[in-house]
């Protein structure tokens, strides 16, 4: 299953590109699978929307990638997932790390019903940050990497939850990038907000490119337009989810190559 | 738009039942207050505070400090909790999120059938077996600390049940937060589930509190139930309720109406313990 570091020499054009890349990846629960054989690869430094209408597992195929699936009882994950080349399914792998390095935004803003300050501090110090200089510090430019410091710096000791709900996504956002991960998972963050907060959001992931490598799914095809490098079509087929077709953006609108890809994104179908 | 027939029928029936639900504390107090009152117009309060021994037999120029009483039971409630509520929060904790499913579920089976335990088979429990056990270390057993023992094992499912069911109630969305941050779950458990929860424990408690402090049968069994202000866990006791149920049968007149006073005494605590918490548990934030 796992590539030889021989291997890996061999090919340094297409490991050096893909940030995240899987192979023959499904996902059952109980006995219906969610996800079936994908096969996908993420390049570095780009951001990658994930389109298709509801069920087809693309909220399973992100909760893949930051193991997020060991939380579900009778989830099973089969094939592999591989960040930076190495397979993070392997027996031992340190999923805690993992998630630090995979960071995930999730629909519906889930702060932690403390203390703005307390949302930053207390995933820092568990990850090793313990000096009380260095968190402020990596409070505040968290804060400001998502603009949300000059909001909230006067109240940095009231609790999150009296945010709005664009300002409550904004600091969940700011706690996954305080950790420094290289990826960054967005399940439908804009869908729960308003029309205002979800173009501040949206500018903020389009912002996250080259920094970090960013998978967002997206109902909003004209978003996934906007922002995206290359875009995903998920569909339903036999009841399972599957990856239908893979393209930079501009072609993926312009030129898609399968039939429910031209339906999709013309609107006649999903 | 004006109500519907239905909805006024509705509203009085609900306004009704509210009403006595409410009057009925106030109806309790009204007649503590009434039957306390000879008492306490004739001794004053300053005596149910300052004499020099229990002797209400004797009329009003007997003794009445309810002091030894309060302190017995402050003191045994006190211990009671200091026991149960760090042995409740941790079983619920290892119930929620350390124990299998199936331990689980059994588990909660059990802290509730504890629950439903009369008090009397606790106490029953307590003489032949608890204050036995505390006499080979220090005579006579029957002592505060047998009370603080058996009252700790008695509130402890209040305190592990209302424990568990708060943080039950915390949404999946803080732990899935919390996964997906890559906490470990000792951390998510301290630093998360257990302040965000933290209002529901202390809700359970308070009412943990207050059962300790009116439970009757079972300390009156293993506290001795002699008048005194305890020095040492080792002391026998008595609390305010064990003082009106030992002494109520037999009392008559003046020495009723004291006991009475006692009554008021117990319902003073419980009130004093709810508008401290009332004061001290802080406004929660509006969303």
């Amino acid at each position: 299953m796992s590539a030889s570091p021989r291997e890996t020499l061999d090919s340094p054009q297409k490991l050096q590109d893909a940030c995240i890349s899987t192979e023959g990846l499904s996902v059952s629960y109980a006995k219906s699978y969610a996800l079936r054989d994908l096969h996908l690869e993420i390049p570095r430094g780009s951001i990658t929307a994930l389109v298709g209408p509801s069920g087809c597992g693309k909220s399973s195929f992100l909760k893949t990638l930051n193991r997020l699936t060991d939380l579900i009882t009778g989830c099973r994950v089969t094939g592999s997932v591989r960040l930076d080349g190495e397979d993070i399914y392997q027996s031992g792998f340190d999923v805690l790390s993992l998630r630090r390095r995979v960071g995930m935004i999730f629909q519906k803003p889930n702060p932690f019903p403390l203390s703005i300050r307390r949302n930053l501090t207390l995933p820092l110090e568990e990850h090793g940050t313990q000096d009380s200089a260095a968190l402020a510090a990596k409070t505040e430019a968290a804060l400001r990497d998502v603009g949300l410091w000059d909001e909230v710096k006067d109240r940095l000791d009231s609790s999150a939850m009296i945010l709005s709900g664009g300002q409550q996504q904004r600091l969940c956002i700011a706690r996954a990038l305080a950790l420094g991960p290289e990826v960054v998972l967005l399940d439908e963050p804009c869908s729960a907000l308003d029309p205002l907060s979800s173009a501040v959001v949206e500018d903020l992931i389009a912002s996250l490119r080259e920094s970090y490598t960013v998978i967002i799914v997206t109902h909003n095809l004209s978003q996934a337009r906007r922002i995206a490098d290359q875009t995903a079509l998920f569909w339903l087929e036999n009841g399972a989810g599957t990856l239908i077709e893979t393209a930079p953006t501009e072609q993926f609108f312009s030129q898609p190559q399968h039939r429910l890809t031209k339906e999709y994104v013309s609107g006649a179908r999903g | 738009m004006s109500p519907s027939r239905g909805d006024r029928w509705l509203a009085g029936a609900l306004g009704l039942a509210a009403a006595l639900a409410g009057g009925a504390i106030v109806l309790i107090l009204a007649f503590l207050v009434i039957e306390a009152w000879p008492a306490l117009r004739q001794v004053g309060l300053s005596r149910f505070l300052g004499d020099s021994g229990w002797l209400p037999a004797a009329g009003p120029d007997g003794n009445f400090n309810l002091v030894p009483m309060l302190a017995g039971t402050v003191a045994v409630t006190a211990g009671a909790m200091l026991l149960a509520v760090p042995a409740g929060v941790i079983s619920a904790i290892f119930c929620r999120y350390y124990a299998p499913l199936g331990v689980s579920h059994i588990y909660r089976r059990l802290i509730e059938v504890l629950a439903g335990i009369p008090s009397v088979v606790y106490g029953f429990w307590g003489l032949v077996v608890l204050v036995p056990w505390i006499t080979r270390f220090r005579p006579p057993g029957q002592s505060l600390l047998a009370g603080a023992l058996i009252l700790a094992l008695m509130v402890l499912p209040t305190v592990a049940l209302l424990a568990e069911s708060a943080l039950r109630s915390l949404p999946r969305s803080y732990f899935e937060g919390a996964a997906a941050l890559g906490l470990g779950r000792f951390t998510t458990v301290r630093s998360l589930a257990l302040p965000a929860a933290a209002p529901g424990i202390g809700a359970g408690c308070v009412l943990a509190t207050a059962r300790a402090l009116g439970e009757t049968m079972a300390v009156l069994m293993v506290c001795g139930n002699v008048v005194q202000v305890p020095t040492s866990f080792f002391d026998p006791i008595r609390t305010l309720t064990a003082n009106i149920a030992l002494e109520m049968a037999y009392a008559t007149q003046f020495h009723r109406s004291a006991l009475f006073v006692s009554g008021l005494a117990l319902m003073g605590l419980v009130g004093l313990l709810i508008s401290a918490v009332e004061r001290l548990s802080p406004k929660p934030a509006y969303e």
